[in-house]
């Protein structure tokens, strides 16, 4: 009985907010991606977006090369997509919108590290993170822990300066 | 892939997986990031479920599709996992990334989910993300163009 207890109360202490809405939003996130990993093969990134996106607009050969190109029209669809499934939890599970405290120096400056470091580190948290790992990929596991590292430093030193939220 | 040999099929399935996708980006809070900076703070470690849920159930799919299926219906290409050569640019732009993450709760796919949840202010979070992707890709093209020894990077 004790032992059920300290169990539980551990449990709550590093999921305070329960386990499910994690486990569940997982698995879904894994059927979008295996949706279309089953149709087409492809393995979906998030961050690729931005590179084949700026094809659009820019001539810089960067953005410019041939897996962009092929790509840049149904990434827009994807991201598109998301957005909109987002909208339908937000409607029908998700009580309606909601907006974030997170200051807007710490998003502006957040964002543009993200953009140069997953294109740097050659994908993300879904690229590496999901498709990566799913394929026991070497330098997935290798960019994963460098980069949760250095985030949960960088969060905790955020935290440590009184930076909230 | 040519876009010519694509089914009629595709861009449906694309709307259905992204869907799904972000569905599962906001059910499970990650579209909020507030709740990741928890996770990153140490305070609340249900992204591991999260990341580990998407992985498990890719990864299964990914496996049984290349041992018992032969070309993905709609596009006529092998199944095969997600190919990206190790270099030091992985090291560096996981921890370039990984600052970003740690400053902001953001990253792209979470981002997006989260313009869908009405979070219009992550829309300067995600310019940032334009702006850097940008300026790393005019510096890359830059270098390339002066070194004379062009490095493919991925």
């Amino acid at each position: 009985m004790e032992l059920t207890h300290f169990g539980q109360t551990a449990l709550a202490g590093l999921f305070p907010r329960g386990i499910s809405q994690y486990a569940i939003g997982g698995v879904l996130i894994g059927l979008g991606v295996s949706t279309i990993y089953l149709g087409t093969a492809i393995t979906p990134g998030a961050s690729t977006f931005f590179e084949s996106t700026l094809s659009y607009i820019s001539k810089i050969p960067r953005f410019n090369r041939a897996k962009y190109l092929v790509s840049r029209d149904w990434r827009i669809v994807f991201t598109l997509s998301m957005v909109a499934g987002a909208t339908i939890y937000a409607l029908t599970l998700g009580g309606g919108g909601w907006t974030t405290d997170v200051q807007a120096w710490r998003l502006l400056a957040g964002g543009v590290l993200v953009g140069v470091g997953t294109r740097l580190g050659k994908g993300c948290t879904s690229g590496h993170g999901i498709n990566g790992i799913a394929s026991l990929s070497g330098t997935s596991f290798a960019n994963v822990a460098t980069f949760m590292l250095t985030a949960i430093g960088a969060a905790l030193s955020m935290q440590a300066l009184g930076v909230s939220p | 892939m040519s876009s010519e040999s694509r089914s009629p099929l595709f861009m449906p399935t694309i709307v259905l997986g992204g869907a799904l996708f972000g569905f599962g980006l906001a059910h499970s809070g990650m579209a909020k990031p507030e709740i990741v900076l928890d996770f990153l703070q140490l305070q609340d470690l249900g992204l591991v479920f999260v990341m580990g849920g998407a992985a498990t159930v890719t990864g299964t799919v990914m496996t049984l599709a290349m041992r018992y299926l032969d070309r993905a219906p709609l596009t006529d290409e092998q199944y095969g996992k997600r190919k990206k050569t190790f270099d030091r640019s992985v090291l560096l732009g996981g921890v370039v990334f990984g600052v970003g993450w740690g400053i902001s709760g953001l990253c792209p796919g979470s981002a997006y989910a989260s313009l869908g949840i009405g979070n219009f202010p992550i829309l300067i979070g995600l310019a940032g993300m334009f702006l850097g992707a940008y300026a790393q890709g005019y510096w890359r093209s830059y270098r390339e163009s002066t070194s004379g020894t062009a490095t493919p990077s991925d």
